[in-house]
């Protein structure tokens, strides 16, 4: 008998590394690749003969001083940064008060309100593009990162409500009434002590909008077509490309460099972000 | 009883009472972002309805209502019936895939031990990265003809893969079809798995200990316990994964461009093909109102799943 | 049916820390309810959870009808439990939470109806069957608990504070279900709580643990009037018992104890000892008052006492005033002032 539940917790315990090996070879593995073929001289990568695992030939950093010398990568990287910062600064301005509407202010309306803010999140941008690539060469925007600025804001400000109107419920309604009855008024209390509480639950939202415009490519690519005006997510896997030719040294320093920090910024936040994906799911 | 109804009414009269100030702020605080939300989603939304009753093109002028003219002939078009079925192969195929493996992955890195952050970071990698980069990643490793999964399979004796003709990854259809899957599969499991830790986490650990001492084993547990209180969360995850799949494009523009023959073509990439590249507005976006019938059915869904786990 | 026993069970959660649990050494009788009793981080719950399997020990034994089962998980252990939280299965209805022990223990399909029927007669939940849960007053889910504890008819029966979750009114009742519930099946049953008053009112005996130390086993009467030491006989007792310290030795007597000494309890049997008590606030209880305040006189002067006096005794007591009091002397515990451990009663000066 004691044996019998030793065994079994041994193959449990062997079961679950089997499973966590597999999946994490099995999802990092691109990204492994990645930094393989970035390090990897041109001879070693396209040579059928060369064992693939391994420097057949001295490691390079060929491929990055191209990216970097002879591309465009840093303009589509300044031109991500550029749109990311301007939609974090519209989405706070517009999603801060909306969220804490949603929270406190209107009551049972408010929540359906609410429900209909985050539905429009499911709204892909592959229904919209025709009409707004139109709407955009109206407004004179096209081919240039206002377009995107303009379009952004629809998909992060639902997403970044959803987010904080969660903080703001969390923040006990007893601090607001007693800064009232200390003599704010209720906007006071909102700018002056709510906003400032929810310092942590902003920059969480400064996060994600950034990382969701860095991770956008359906209207970039629909908007943009000029080389310098791309976005970084854009740029890399069209404009790496001559003709046919891929030039894959490049394109993998790319995509290892613009997915890592990403990466580490997002994982950082995780917690909070699936807080935000699963209210109302779980209690 | 008698200042009640000053509280309890719809706060308009004319004095200003807390509560109809608050009211108010309440409407001017809400409604910027709203409008916005409506300008750039509501009416692109609504102009898209009306593209697809007319004969719009890039450069045309004027407004010609065609009726379901459009809507015919896209139902007449093998290219579109075969989108619409490829739509539902690669939805419904990642989805079972990603449903499976997230639950066992979730189930998997439940418990605490060393390393699991570390696990966590990599598992997380595909969907933290832009899509069309991880996209482009796997378009090297599938590759015609450096592919690094032929030189595998070509080393293993007992498959006999002829290695001057290695199988096309990308190039023949069904394999097209099957890499574009797994490669989407791969991108949404993390976030599916993210999501299920989550209602792992929120299982009260009474439950299970109850289980085991009523005489529960390690599949029974897991089946007849954990997996159906997981029900509601692993909904919301799937229905997340149907609309994050059946709308995205990136993969397959990315990797295959629709084809070999448009095999690979699901209904957004058609609409693209169609509507922005080809320049035929009206019929783009007649396609891309396709979509419009599964996100009301996962909308729905949804709001019934919140509206039970509120019951609760 | 079996009896439970341990034998030097420690349980260490980090190591270099004190134990949780330290060498604790039991016996239950056949059909016992046995109470383990103290305050919480006491290491009652670890005791219990070990008991269950749920937790491994760090060293010692767990002998369950005689038999070794410490290495043995909680589903070979035949033993139901009792969750704080009750643990029902929020997905299943009340009559598959019931049957779930029956079909995970492989009991033949057409059994189930009969005993989950048998079980849920017994604690009068027959009418809830096919709900959920979450449609369950308090009250309810307890019973149910407990039903899908009996359906397997285990040998001995857990219970980790299975009246907390209840509010006061109710949690009367419940303990008095319980009591008869016990009456009924007769299985040995270990029973964890903080409460004292639940402690007394359902144990046959009470373990008292502190630290995860046992400080004493007895049943109600023994821990409450002969307590082990200093801590048995403040943890158990509201307001705990008066003790005062002098040579080497301390002197405790329960609040009931110190009566006014004209009351005859005080006079009954042989010599008291006469004290002046300055009282210098009161609770009035209904039933009784508890009076807070200082001796005068003596060499406990200033030393503060509380007396708890029953409604029979009529007398105001108003703060700021000195009454005369006493202790009859067979109520006078002597514990050793270095170790708190009870010790034989010694002549003992008061002046």
């Amino acid at each position: 008998m004691i044996a019998r539940g030793r065994i079994r917790e041994w193959f449990i315990g062997a079961g679950r590394f089997a499973v966590l090996l597999f999946f994490s070879v099995a999802l990092a593995f691109p990204f492994y690749w990645m930094v393989l073929t970035t390090f990897k001289q041109g001879g070693d990568l396209y040579n059928l003969n060369n064992n693939p695992f391994i420097f057949n030939m001295k490691p390079t950093l060929e491929h990055l001083h191209v990216l970097f010398r002879e591309t465009m990568y840093l303009r589509w990287v300044g031109n991500t940064a550029l749109v990311g910062v301007i939609v974090v600064f519209i989405t706070l301005l517009l999603s801060l008060p909306a969220a804490y509407s949603l929270a406190r202010l209107t009551g049972r309306w408010g929540e359906r309100l609410g429900i209909a803010m985050f539905l429009t999140y499911l709204v892909p941008p592959t229904l919209l593009f025709i009409p707004l690539s139109r709407i955009v060469a109206n407004l004179g925007l096209q081919d240039t990162i206002w377009a995107l600025v303009f379009v952004y804001p629809s998909f992060t400000i639902p997403f970044s409500t959803w987010l904080l109107m969660g903080f703001f419920k969390s923040i006990p309604r007893e601090l607001e009434d007693a800064a009232m009855v200390d003599g704010l008024t209720r906007f006071g209390a909102f700018v002056r002590l709510v906003v400032p509480i929810s310092l942590s639950g902003i920059l969480t939202v400064v996060i994600f909008t950034f990382t969701l415009v860095t991770q956008e490519f359906v209207y970039a690519l629909t908007f943009i077509a000029p080389e310098s005006r791309q976005m970084v997510g854009v740029g890399v896997p069209t404009f790496l490309i001559r003709g046919d030719v891929y030039f894959w040294g490049e394109l993998m320093a790319a995509c290892l460099i613009t997915s890592l920090p990403i990466a580490l910024l997002y994982n950082m936040f995780l917690d909070r972000f699936i807080a935000g994906f699963t209210v109302g799911a779980i209690k | 009883m008698t200042s009640s109804p000053a509280v309890a009414q719809r706060p308009h009269g004319h004095r200003s009472t807390p509560e109809s100030r608050a009211w108010w702020l309440g409407q001017a605080m809400f409604f910027p972002a709203m409008i916005y939300v409506l300008a750039v989603i509501g009416l692109p939304f609504a102009l898209a309805v009306i593209y697809a009753f007319s004969d719009i093109k890039v450069g045309s002028v004027g407004y010609h209502f065609v009726g379901f003219e459009n809507f015919s002939s896209i139902l007449r078009s093998a290219t579109f019936l075969r989108a619409l079925y490829d739509s539902f192969v690669f939805t419904i195929g990642s989805q079972v895939l990603v449903l499976v493996g997230s639950t066992i992955l979730a189930l998997a890195l439940e418990k605490k031990f060393r390393g699991r952050g570390v696990v966590r970071f990599l598992m997380l990698l595909p969907w933290v990265a832009p899509v069309s980069i991880g996209a482009i990643g796997w378009k090297w490793i599938l590759d015609s003809l450096y592919s690094v999964i032929n030189w595998v399979l070509i080393r293993i004796p007992f498959l006999h893969l002829d290695r001057f003709n290695p199988p096309q990854w990308l190039g023949e259809p069904a394999l097209a079809m099957a890499s574009v899957i797994l490669v989407h599969t791969w991108r949404l499991l993390p976030f599916s798995t993210v999501i299920l830790l989550a209602g792992l986490g929120a299982i009260p650990k009474d439950i299970p200990e109850a289980a085991e001492i009523d005489g529960a084993g390690f599949w029974r547990k897991m089946f007849q316990i954990t997996i159906p209180m997981l029900r509601p969360i692993l909904n919301v995850a799937l229905l997340f994964g149907i609309v994050f799949t059946f709308t995205d494009m990136t993969v397959v523009y990315i990797l295959t461009r629709g084809g070999p023959y448009d095999t690979t073509q699901v209904v957004p990439s058609l609409a693209f093909f169609t509507g922005v590249l080809g320049g035929d507005l009206s019929e783009g976006a007649a396609i891309s109102l396709f979509m419009v019938p599964i996100l009301v059915v996962v909308a729905f869904l949804m709001l019934r799943q919140a509206h039970r786990s509120e019951v609760t | 049916m079996a009896v439970v026993e341990t034998r030097g069970l420690t349980k260490v959660f980090k190591q270099g820390e004190l134990g949780a649990v330290n060498n604790v050494n039991l016996l239950t009788q056949e059909g016992e309810f046995l109470v383990f009793l103290g305050p919480s981080g006491s290491g009652k719950t670890t005791l219990l959870r070990m008991i269950a399997g749920l937790e491994t020990p760090t060293a010692g034994e767990i002998l369950i009808g005689g038999q070794d089962v410490t290495h043995l998980s909680p589903r070979e252990r035949r033993i139901a439990m009792v969750f704080q939280s009750y643990a029902l299965y929020p997905h299943l209805s009340v009559y598959n939470n019931i049957a779930f022990p029956l079909k995970a223990q492989n009991v033949p399909k057409e059994q189930h109806k009969q005993k989950v029927e048998w079980a849920a007669g017994l604690l009068g939940i027959g009418k809830l069957l096919h709900r959920k849960p979450r449609e369950l007053s308090g009250g309810e889910r307890q019973r149910v608990a407990l039903a899908r504890a009996i359906v397997r008819e285990p040998t001995v029966f857990l219970l980790d504070e299975p009246l907390s979750n209840l509010d006061a009114k109710l949690r009367a009742s419940a303990r008095e279900e319980l009591e008869e519930f016990h009456d009924r099946i007769k299985t040995t049953t270990i029973y964890v709580t903080h409460d004292q008053v639940e402690a007394m009112a359902l144990g046959d005996r009470v373990v008292v643990l502190h630290q995860g130390v046992v400080r004493q086993i007895g049943t109600p009467r023994e821990v409450y009037d002969e307590p082990a030491d200093t801590f048995v006989a403040t943890f158990l007792g509201s307001p705990p018992m008066n003790l005062l310290e002098a040579d080497g030795v301390i002197v405790g007597f329960r609040p009931e104890r110190f009566l006014p000494a004209e009351t005859k309890l005080a006079a009954q049997g042989g010599s008291r000892f006469p004290l002046r008590f300055h009282v210098q606030h009161s609770e009035y209880l209904g039933a009784e008052r508890i009076l807070y305040g200082i001796l005068e006189g003596t060499r406990f002067r200033d030393k503060p006492v509380c007396a708890r006096v029953s409604s029979n005794v009529l007398e105001i007591y108003a703060p700021k005033t000195t009454y005369d009091f006493a202790v009859p002397e067979p109520e006078l515990k002597f514990f050793d002032a270095q170790t708190g451990k009870r010790i034989p009663p010694r002549p003992f000066s008061w002046q």
